[in-house]
């Protein structure tokens, strides 16, 4: 079963920005155990261009498609065999990169 | 109610979860495993009156059930074979040695209370997967409409699908976690089996308190350590011991303070006194205790009393206090003036429970809790008004029949 946790970020009050070793050191560990899937950190979302091209011709928007407070940060995605164990380790992701994260399954 | 209806009656209480928690395990899925378990009881419904009760009700039931489960599944394996892979037992522990935790509805209620659904959720499939209550029942249980609890119990058992929430009891590490959300489940399950609701339903619902006892027996064998296990098992069993008593022969709910302590269940309250007097043991050694010891060493102080004269009242209060600060709701802050208008008089109590007004305007305990106070300070009339909005709110026959009486026992 795979899940793709999402690191939400808050932009008034943001979480510390030195977590990058100790990510890196519970990504290792996710690899050796098997969980590991795919992980990325995510630019500002600033950065993103939404883009529409159900009409004519493709319109491209400068900014996210949801404007909040809260906005994706960076994303895993993991294989574990049921909910527990993915909880269990999105409680230590938290923590490791003292950010909220959300769990949810694929299809 | 015919001997049929009896038995099917009975079988609905005895089996629901048992056929339950055979079909989650066998299929993987809850919503299956409700839905075919409704289905037989339905088939039993249609069938026993002209085939007669079969012998064994349960197996039958279960057989039943199974068949249409598997009937379901073949029928969505057509349109879809994807569903294949989704209802496939996702269990895969090794069987467990005799003697070990092997109840089935264990593992049913850990998964109905896990801490990934909201609170409410839990309360409301716990009720209708292990409790086997209707969804009428359970929205009257919650004062909440039934679209909104059947839209609660569709969701949840798509969640536990879709995101693969395991059928089984945590692992030793992970219990204490887990097992405070069972607790709050298990405790509104016996309150509603001990103030069962609806105009058909027994005053108490005893195949409700006796599973709601008979799941925290199995929870303090996996954690005989935590007191707030032994506090929710001694709380339940103090007031299961008054049972009998609190009925009378009409039907009619009997006021605490006017049961016959004589038909209180001796054995019940021996049990109960000896789990709190361990807590309070631990709590000399600095355990601070929770709210379900200290709703049991109230209940234990109210059963050591050999007549409500006798009660020991400053006792009461200063446990009600303790939970006030542990507990600052509404409805302990009503529990806690029954005990100050004993030490301080209904004047006293009633400036407390009128400060509640608010917060406890569609509560029914609250109305009749105002009406005896005003009763007691001789405001006959107010207290009639308070009396009538109780019997409005109150959704449990022996309480009305209670309610009504002393209403027109008003000068």
């Amino acid at each position: 079963m795979q899940y793709l946790v999402s690191v939400i970020d808050d932009k008034s009050n943001p979480g510390s920005t030195d977590r990058r070793p100790a990510i890196s050191a519970f990504n290792e560990r996710l690899i050796a155990e098997g969980y590991w899937v795919f992980a990325g950190g995510l630019a500002s979302p600033g950065t993103a261009t939404v883009i529409d091209n159900r009409g004519e011709q493709a319109v491209f928007s400068d900014g996210p498609f949801v404007e909040s407070k809260e906005y994706l940060a960076g994303v895993w995605v993991w294989e574990a065999p049921d909910l527990d164990v993915a909880l269990k380790l999105a409680a230590e992701a938290s923590k490791v990169c003292d950010r909220k994260v959300e769990v949810r399954p694929f299809q | 109610m015919s001997d049929v209806e009896k038995a099917i009656t009975r079988a609905h209480h005895e089996e629901w979860v048992r056929v339950i928690a055979a079909l989650t395990r066998r299929f993987g899925d809850l919503d299956i495993a409700e839905e075919a378990a409704a289905e037989a009881f339905a088939t039993a419904v249609e069938r026993w009156p002209a085939d007669g009760v079969p012998p064994n009700p349960g197996a039958w039931l279960t057989t039943t059930a199974n068949r249409k489960a598997i009937d379901r599944i073949r029928r969505e394996n057509k349109r879809d074979d994807k569903h294949k892979e989704a209802q496939m037992v996702y269990d895969d522990d090794p069987p467990e040695p005799p003697g070990a935790i092997d109840d089935e509805r264990l593992r049913l209620i850990f998964t109905c209370c896990h801490p990934a659904l909201a609170m409410e959720t839990r309360v409301a499939l716990t009720l209708r997967m292990v409790g086997g209550l209707t969804v009428p029942e359970i929205a009257r249980a919650f004062l909440a409409a039934e679209s909104a609890i059947r839209q609660r119990i569709t969701r949840a058992k798509a969640k536990i699908k879709a995101a693969r929430i395991p059928y089984r009891v945590p692992a030793a590490e992970d219990l204490p976690a887990r097992v405070t959300s069972v607790l709050a489940v298990l405790y509104l399950t016996f309150n509603e089996g001990y103030l069962a609701t609806g105009p058909d339903t027994d005053p108490v619902r005893h195949d409700l308190t006796a599973e709601a006892i008979r799941l925290t027996r199995l929870i303090r064998a996996l954690l005989p350590q935590d007191g707030e296990v032994a506090g929710l098992l001694a709380l339940m069993l103090l007031t299961e011991a008054r049972r009998t008593a609190r009925v009378s022969a009409s039907g009619e709910l009997v006021a605490f303070n006017e049961q016959d302590r004589g038909a209180w269940d001796a054995a019940l309250i021996a049990e109960g006194h000896r789990l709190v007097r361990e807590r309070l043991a631990a709590a000399a050694a600095g355990v601070a205790p929770g709210r379900y010891q200290i709703l049991a060493a109230i209940n234990a102080v109210h059963t050591s009393a050999r007549d409500v004269r006798d009660t020991d009242w400053s006792q009461v209060l200063a446990l009600y206090d303790q939970l006030v600060r542990l507990d600052p709701s509404p409805i302990i802050a009503l529990n806690r003036a029954i005990a100050v208008a004993e030490l301080d008089g209904p004047q006293v109590a009633l400036a407390i429970v009128d400060r509640l007004a608010e917060a406890l305007a569609g509560y029914h305990a609250y109305h009749a809790t105002r009406a005896d106070l005003l009763r007691r300070l001789g405001q006959s009339q107010q207290s009639r008004a308070a009396y009538d909005r109780a019997i409005e709110l109150a959704g449990n026959t022996g309480e009305t029949a209670y309610l009504t009486r002393r209403r027109d026992q008003l000068q």
